[in-house]
């Protein structure tokens, strides 16, 4: 797989292969086709539209919870982060080191709606021994995007 | 018209000196003018990095400042940045310098290009600079008392310095030769076996290379030559490098000059008394950037190449003929077949398509015919210029 090409798309996913061609110096047709094979065997997962939903006007309440579980026979942890990543609410689901095992990011329209979805939904699960829930209260920076304030970058528009 | 008192004074003395008089003013003033009561204008005439400078160089500085690193340092500039530097380029090109003798911080290659001409040029020395070539070559070797003789470059050979041309210039006045490969504003790239045949003839006549190294990280087709490598030549190179480029550090004003310590003690002698010593906070972003920074080149230099391919096949498909340019960020096509002179159509593309280019003349008689367009520029901005200047073309055309 051509990581170049995997860059370029990952930073614009809008890029066109007969441009992505010309960066890299590839032939157009090898560049569909690996881009259709990455797709096929999910290395691509999606092109999506990074939203800054506050600017836009749109409540979301996002939480970071910390699960603490007991991992189970034959499956280890992946049942239980399968029984929990299946809802559409937990907007990622990591298995991580440390002090507790599952770290887990829920969104919903309000506090409420996001409490509620983690006793009822996520705390009763089998095997999970306890969360511990941190309402996010400010987003600075995402997936490497600064989501407010961005730099002054004037530069002298003709210098020798 | 009223004449100042000065100008009538019975010796007809001008207030400017005859020597600063005869420096033609910058041909890209009018430009920068003329873009200033613009709006919408998509400017290929830049001449550095879009990227600002990696956070953890400016970090860096910001903790120095913090610290109280305030104060001048040494003249040579801090020692533990010339040692890193002297580690840094010995790693790199296999040339060893002495950190305490034979580097200098400099304020960027600007200061190397004056401290070298002043320290090597006595009244009437000629230097010999191929054309086109960076705009302060020829001021520097002018306002140090020096000559300069131009030689020729040509679309037809890559715009490379050829060894012949060069020693049909060669004098018993001639001090040196200013080298600046990867050059601004080709972006042309000499390899090691055209260098060396440069520095046989140097050899040969017996005369110094100033090499201007400040694109040499920026290198997209093979591995930069640093000049002093060249068996023989570090006795007689004064390698001027920076760090602006690199690591996206214009604004710091930081660079140096590497060169045997007879001629750093006496490019130091003119830089103690004219600059005392470089910035220190800059100095201390440098260290940092030497330190830490090959990832940020590596991926900066990663995507200056996918736009340098984006740019010179646009023009290429605009039926403007550019050669590949193998370094620096510039694509230099030749205008010739639209019949206009380099600044009629810089000027003609300006204003009727908002496109900012730096005509060729601007770096010497041979870059008339061609103009230089920068690709440190965003995908978008590229291919939105690219697209106007078709339309300018087409209307050309027509
Ligand atoms: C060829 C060349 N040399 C030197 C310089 C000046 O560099 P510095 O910022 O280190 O003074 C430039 C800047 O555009 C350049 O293009």
């Amino acid at each position: 797989m051509n990581l170049d090409i995997l860059k370029i798309l990952e930073k614009d996913a809008r890029v066109e292969p007969d441009q992505i061609a010309v960066m890299t110096g590839l032939p157009v047709a090898q560049v569909k086709q690996e881009i259709a094979q990455a797709e096929r065997e999910r290395i691509i997962l999606r092109y999506r539209t990074f939203v800054n939903w506050e600017k836009a006007g749109a409540e979301q309440v996002w939480a970071l919870i910390e699960v603490r579980v007991a991992p189970q026979r034959g499956a280890g942890f992946d049942a239980i982060a399968e029984r929990i990543y299946r809802f559409p609410e937990a907007r990622s689901v990591y298995l991580v080191s440390g002090a507790y095992d599952l770290a887990v990011q829920v969104v919903g329209h309000t506090m409420k709606e996001v409490a509620s979805f983690v006793s009822e939904k996520l705390a009763s699960l089998d095997g999970v021994q306890g969360t511990t829930t941190h309402f996010l209260l400010k987003k600075y920076k995402e997936d490497g995007e600064i989501m407010e304030g961005t730099e002054d970058r004037s530069r002298l528009a003709i210098a020798p | 018209m009223a004449t100042t008192p000065l100008a009538r004074s019975p010796r007809q003395r001008s207030i400017v000196s005859r020597r600063v008089r005869s420096i033609a003013p910058s041909g890209i003033r009018k430009f920068f003018d003329l873009l200033a009561s613009m709006d919408d204008v998509i400017s290929l005439g830049v001449g550095e990095p879009d990227y600002a400078t990696p956070w953890h160089i400016r970090e860096a500085a910001i903790y120095s400042i913090e610290k109280g690193q305030t104060s001048y340092t040494s003249n040579y500039g801090l020692l533990e940045l010339r040692q890193e530097l002297a580690r840094h380029i010995a790693g790199r090109y296999g040339v060893e310098y002495d950190p305490r003798a034979e580097l200098l911080i400099t304020v960027g290659v600007s200061e190397g290009l004056d401290l070298a001409m002043r320290a090597i040029l006595d009244p009437g020395d000629e230097v010999v600079v191929p054309d086109p070539c960076y705009v302060s070559y020829s001021p520097c070797v002018t306002l140090a008392g020096g000559l300069v003789t131009s030689v020729s470059t040509c679309l037809g050979n890559d715009f490379k310095l050829r060894p012949d041309d060069l020693e049909d210039k060669i004098s018993p006045r001639t001090k040196a030769v200013l080298l600046g490969y990867p050059s601004n504003p080709t972006g042309a790239v000499m390899s090691k076996e055209e260098l060396a045949a440069i520095a046989e003839v140097a050899e040969r006549h017996d005369f110094l290379v100033v090499s201007d190294e400040i694109y040499d990280r920026l290198v997209y087709d093979g591995e930069h030559t640093c000049f002093s490598s060249l068996p023989g030549m570090k006795e007689r190179t004064i390698v001027l490098g920076g760090f602006s480029k690199a690591y996206a550090m214009t604004g710091w004003r930081i660079g140096y000059a590497a060169a045997r310590a007879e001629i750093i003690e006496a490019m130091m002698k003119v830089h103690q008394y004219t600059l005392m010593c470089a910035p220190a906070m800059a100095q201390n972003a440098a260290l940092e950037a030497l330190r830490w920074g090959e990832e940020d080149v590596r991926e900066m230099v990663e995507d200056y190449n996918r736009r340098r391919r984006v740019m010179v096949k646009g023009l290429n498909d605009l039926g403007l003929q550019t050669f590949e340019p193998k370094g620096a960020f510039y694509a230099f096509p030749s205008i010739a077949s639209t019949g206009l002179s380099s600044e009629d159509f810089a000027e003609r593309l300006l204003f009727e398509e908002k496109v900012a280019v730096v005509p060729g003349n601007t770096f010497g008689r041979c870059g008339e015919g061609h103009v230089r367009c920068c690709y440190a520029t965003s995908l978008d901005q590229i291919n939105e210029a690219l697209s106007r200047m078709a339309c300018f073309l087409s209307k050309l055309r027509s």
